[in-house]
């Protein structure tokens, strides 16, 4: 293939007409043919018309046919009467729009308001063409321009404590802390609920590639992630459709792309069962001198393209999706859910970091929701400079796109790069090493030239030609009205506390097992045996542990720890409080590994904000998370909102899902959760109050949602937190396991089968044994401490202001969890109640295996038909022989 | 001076660094190879590390067989050089009938990863000649398509040769014809493994130690045989 130098639509000093975009035929900056891209990289200047033969012509008659577009310098100048026709054109020019004002335009079906349109028409002085109505109406969605969250969200920036740490924060891609001179962390949690109703699998894939795209653009290498889930009732049959699609979707990806998945949550609520929520979080780390910036800046630099191919797949998925309650037809919205291919992010990856270690790049931003709209608007807006895009050098998957469908495609393991001409070559030459495709499609040009537009071209016209900000920063922004929900009065009113309580100690004991084995409490090695959490062979601790920990630097042994909580019951009871518990659970869980919290992300779940009830459960927990964070002095670095989780009238349960990052010195001296050695005593840490409103016990016992939500005292945890990093550091601990979910019962009995250590407890004097195991009080931890280091124990708890009441011994392993004079419940018999539950809701594919033989037998290849009758004979055989594989999925104990 | 190995890099490959990191925590001098360059720079041992080449396109370990690495490591391996395959390299091994089998999907469909007890086979190969036959380990398994398959024929002569390395205890994790987890071949410089002993190489991020026996006794291979293993390389170039 013959190209010529010119492939750059340079709008700096001559008018848009003058400059004739390549044909898609003649695509220069392929990174299949580096070297062919070298002269046009360094001479960009030459942008007079050097176009390919086939090129040449179209050029001179669209020039023909626009006289008066040839000397326009900056303004969009009037178009010659009588404007082209559709036909004629077959797409929606500036010039077409400027000369058909009056024409209709979908922009109700595309999710923009009248108000919000005729903003458009004042912002462009002429309606939009179709291109930058689509542009308009995502970068305007809820999803894209925070619309309804904006005005509460800025009190994270406004109540956040100082923090020398903070490197970049809210706005960027993800926040990013400084740990030691030398590294940083990047973290944010981000969501993926409405494609993961509508296609489970891809759905939950492509969260975890949009999220690691986040932190990669950040400069970072990812290197774990976490994912929070909220499903239906666990029996029922949506849950059954969903969950096995999204946890393999989240494994397939995170897998593929060789992330450990360290932690995370597993939750079932009724609330959730038509908007199932798939939280991802993802963490990576940097040197400092590496972090990037999505700034476009530097005019006569250009802007190029990596990665996958724009394809069809994902258009509109912010605004259909993510923007709007399901309804009836939601199963036709499948074609706007992503789809991702794990293997090329993974080569994106690579390419990518040693792009950046080789410092070639000004600028770069990930393609997520809103494509290369989104990515072209914002790298503009931030480096507030102009933009020149030729829309016909975008590799497409098909080549029948129009250019609304190439601007607003959300086809996955994508990047955009702003690189110097002369890094160009190199680029793309990194980019050919690793099979990823690259392509210069425009160029930065200067603010004052043109007033710092961006325009877009397509066969040889222009389609788009708008302020970038207008698009990334002024959308609108709604004071939306709040009213607290009619019906929290009577919520609030019907306690828990007055429930019908177990008090006989074979009802305790009943109650153990029993909340043990519920979908919520239960094991849940079913779900996590499908990730990978051994990869880059840093994971010091991961699930079912309360916090996941990483080596991020094998010399000096830091590392670090992070949790992500949540709790809808206790938000929907009070979403100020609950916030802040979400944020006290998260907070506490990385205390408990000895880490020192430092930075906050966050993931808010809400219904609709349209609704005032909604909007009231909103700007509550976005408050009282703000506060929460002032309070502990942490910072939120980044996060994400989620809005319209609703099927109809009914929404989700407020979920603010916080994630906390913690600081270790030394990964060693980490402390893991379960009981490791007998006749270690052990202590419970924190007061101990009768609350059991909005509990697991309330909700598996009795089905009940009522009352107010445990206290929340943030200056407790911070005591707490300071005890528990201090007896680390001093080597104190054995084992420490965060109370939150079914109380001190489950605590116990996860701390016992972590690694089948029994313990012997005697419940101190007060409250009823019930309450003692199960009330769910905040700013407690049970420990485990090492023999003889006890007395130095409770004297450092006394010293800092910290309950600590001595509740027993670790027992032998394999015995039993015995409460004096209540019960005793044999490991084992804890085991199988724990260990049973997903299994059993679960496990069915495993059973179809045996159908399935002769299928998966004529897969292999060469072998097959040898094979297909071989394992068909073999397998009654087989079955014998691996007796433990049987029909379930998890046969192990998770110890 | 310590003994080379050299890790394979794929478009795809996740463990690359783990198995580096694994043969210096062993004692040798890990190198990156890159698939695309036939050249093995002089290593002692290769190990084709864990991951999904090429995305597990077409069938896992199909198209990097066809890797320029791979022609140069296949005649290499025939010559004596002591190879390695965890997981997707196993599956590479496989393809590329250094190995014979295949690892199909397991047979519960899912993808898992849980702390395996195995039970070595055999110590007659370059990578577990430091263990006792029988003796029991506790590694890290991880896999969606690691369910070893053969034809009666060739499961009988693994047996019948003592080529099984390691079989699958306390539980088969994904369905593995008579438990096996590992195999060598004929000259026992080649094993094909699916658990991951790069991932057993330190307490604080494993399961246990177990995974250093691999390392270490590839070592002590190369210091009890260099004098044969550099005539069977000068045959093989």
């Amino acid at each position: 293939m013959t190209t010529t130098p010119e492939t750059i639509v340079d709008g700096s000093d001559s008018g848009p007409a003058g400059e004739p975009p390549e044909t898609p035929e003649a695509k220069a900056t392929d990174a299949q043919a580096p070297e062919a891209q070298a002269p046009e990289a360094q001479a960009p200047e030459a942008q007079a018309p050097e176009a390919t033969d086939t090129t040449a012509e179209d050029v001179e008659e669209a020039e023909a046919a626009e006289p008066a577009e040839t000397e326009s310098t900056g303004e969009p100048a009037p178009a010659p009467a009588p404007a082209p026709t559709w036909k004629e054109v077959g797409f929606d020019t500036v010039a077409r729009a400027t000369g058909t004002p009056f024409e209709h335009q979908p922009f109700l079906e595309l999710g923009l308001q009248d108000d919000e349109h005729a903003k458009i028409e004042q912002i462009l002085g002429r309606r939009p063409t179709e291109s930058e109505l689509a542009m308009y109406s995502i970068m305007w969605s809820e999803h894209c321009s925070y619309k309804s969250s904006k005005l509460h969200l800025r009190q994270f920036g406004e109540k956040a404590p100082r923090s020398e740490r903070l490197l970049a924060g809210i706005g960027e891609n993800a926040g990013v802390v400084r740990v030691s001179d030398r590294l940083a962390v990047t973290f944010k949690v981000e969501s993926h609920n409405h494609p993961s109703f509508v296609e489970p699998y891809q759905g939950a894939a492509t969260g975890v590639g949009g999220i690691v795209r986040d932190i990669l653009a950040m400069g970072a290498r990812p290197i774990a992630v976490m994912d929070p889930l909220r499903f239906g009732a666990a029996d029922h049959e949506d849950t059954r459709r969903v969950l096995p699609g999204v946890i393999a979707g989240v494994g397939g990806y995170g897998n593929c792309l060789g992330l450990p998945n360290i932690g995370g949550e597993v939750v079932f609520d009724e609330c959730y069962r038509g908007n199932p929520l798939v939280n991802a979080l993802c963490v990576g780390v940097l040197p400092v001198g590496r972090l990037q910036s999505k700034a476009a800046t530097g005019p006569g630099n250009l802007v190029v393209l990596i990665g996958a191919k724009t394809g069809r797949d994902g258009i509109g998925g912010v605004s259909v999706l993510a923007s709007a309650t399901f309804d009836a037809e939601s199963e036709q919205r499948r074609p706007s859910v992503q789809v991702g291919d794990p293997f090329m992010e993974k080569l994106l990856i690579e390419a990518c970091l040693e792009i950046y270690d080789a410092g070639l790049v000004v600028g770069i931003q990930d393609l997520g929701g809103a494509g290369l709209t989104c990515a072209l608007a914002e790298t503009a807006a931030a480096g507030g400079t102009g933009m020149s895009v030729n829309l016909d050098l975008v590799p497409l998957r098909e080549a029948s796109m129009d250019p609304p469908e190439v601007l607003a495609s959300e086809s996955q393991e994508r990047m955009l790069l702003i690189v110097t001409p002369d890094n160009l070559p190199v680029v793309l030459s990194i980019c050919s090493r690793w099979g990823v495709l690259a392509t210069a499609i425009g160029e930065v040009v200067a603010p004052e030239v043109g007033g710092g537009r961006l325009r877009i071209w397509w066969r040889n016209e222009l389609i788009v030609d708008v302020p970038p900000g207008s698009l990334a920063d002024d959308g609108p922004v709604y004071a939306r009205p709040m009213r607290e929900p009619a019906d929290r009065i009577l919520l609030l009113a019907d306690r828990a506390e007055t429930l019908p309580q177990p008090s006989a100690a074979d009802e305790l004991r009943a109650t153990v097992l029993r909340m043990a084995a519920s979908p919520n409490l239960c094991d849940k090695t079913w779900v996590t045996e499908q990730y990978d959490r051994y990869v880059l062979g840093n994971t010091v601790l991961a699930q079912p542990e309360d916090a996941g920990v990483l080596r991020i630097d094998e010399r000096s042994g830091l590392g670090v720890a992070l949790s992500v909580d949540g709790n809808g019951r206790f938000a929907r009871l009070d979403p100020y409080t609950g916030a802040k518990l979400a944020l006290a659970e998260a907070y506490r869980n990385v205390a408990v590994t000895g880490a020192i919290p430092v930075a906050v992300t966050n993931c808010l779940n809400f219904g609709s904000p349209e609704d005032p009830g909604v909007m009231w459960q909103f700007a509550e927990a976005v408050r009282g998370l703000a506060d929460g964070c002032q309070e502990l002095g942490i910072p939120v670095t980044g996060g994400n909102v989620s809005f319209y989780n609703q099927t109809g009238t009914m929404a989700i349960h407020p979920t603010p899902v916080v994630g906390v990052l913690g600081l270790l010195a030394n990964v060693a001296a980490r402390v893991p959760m379960g009981f490791a050695n007998a006749g270690d005593p052990i202590f419970i840490l924190g007061e101990t109050r009768d609350e059991l409103s909005g509990s697991e016990w309330a909700h598996v016992t009795h089905g009940h949602l009522g009352g107010t939500p445990p206290t929340v005292d943030l200056a407790a945890e911070q005591r707490l937190a300071g005890v528990l990093a201090e007896a680390a550091r001093v080597g104190h601990l054995a084992a420490a396991h965060d109370l939150s979910d079914g109380g001190l019962a489950q605590a116990l009995v996860e701390a016992c089968l972590r690694r089948g250590f029994g313990a012997q407890i005697t419940l101190p004097d007060g409250l009823p044994p019930f309450v003692q195991l199960f009330s769910e009080s905040a700013a407690r931890v049970l420990v485990s401490v090492s023999r003889g280091q006890e007395a130095a124990f409770a004297a450092l708890a006394a010293e800092r202001g910290v309950p600590c009441a001595a509740l027993g011994a670790v027992r032998a392993p394999s015995s039993v969890l015995a409460v004096e004079g209540l019960f005793d419940i044999p490991l084992d018999e804890l085991r199988e109640a724990h260990t049973g539950t997903l299994p059993a809701l679960f496990g069915e594919l495993a059973s179809r295996t045996g159908e399935q033989s002769g299928e998966l037998a004529s897969r292999t290849g060469e072998q097959s038909g040898e094979l297909a009758s071989r394992t068909g004979e073999q397998s009654g055989e087989l079955a014998s022989r691996t007796g433990e594989l049987s029909g379930e999925l998890a046969t192990e104990p998770g110890s | 001076m310590s003994a080379i190995i050299g890790v394979v890099t794929f478009p795809g490959s996740l463990d690359d660094r783990d198995a580096a990191r694994a043969a210096a925590r062993g004692g040798a001098t890990p190198v990156r190879l890159w698939h695309a360059d036939s050249d093995l720079h002089r290593v002692d041992a290769v190990i084709l590390p864990g991951g999904f080449s090429y995305g597990d396109y077409l069938r896992c370990g199909a198209i990097a067989r066809f890797a320029p690495v791979m022609e140069t490591i296949a005649d290499a391996a025939r010559g004596g050089l002591p190879v390695l395959g965890i997981c997707n390299g196993f599956q590479i091994l496989c393809e590329a009938h250094l190995l014979p089998g295949a690892l199909t999907r397991n047979q519960h469909l899912h993808f898992r990863n849980r702390d395996q007890r195995l039970r070595i086979g055999t110590a007659a190969s370059a990578w577990t000649n430091q263990f006792l036959p029988g003796q029991e380990i506790l590694i890290p398994v991880k896999n969606g398509e690691g369910r070893f398959v053969a034809d009666s024929r060739t499961l009988d002569e693994l047996e019948a040769e003592d080529r099984v390395v390691a079989r699958y205890i306390g539980g088969n994790p994904n369905g593995s014809l008579l438990d096996i987890a590992a195999i060598r071949n004929e000259a026992g410089n080649v094993v094909g493994i699916m658990p991951h002993p790069e991932h057993a190489i330190d307490e604080l991020t494993g399961p246990s130690l177990d995974g250093l026996g691999f390392f270490a006794s590839v070592l002590k291979h190369l210091a009890g045989s260099s004098v044969r293993m550099a005539a069977n390389q000068g045959v093989a170039a």
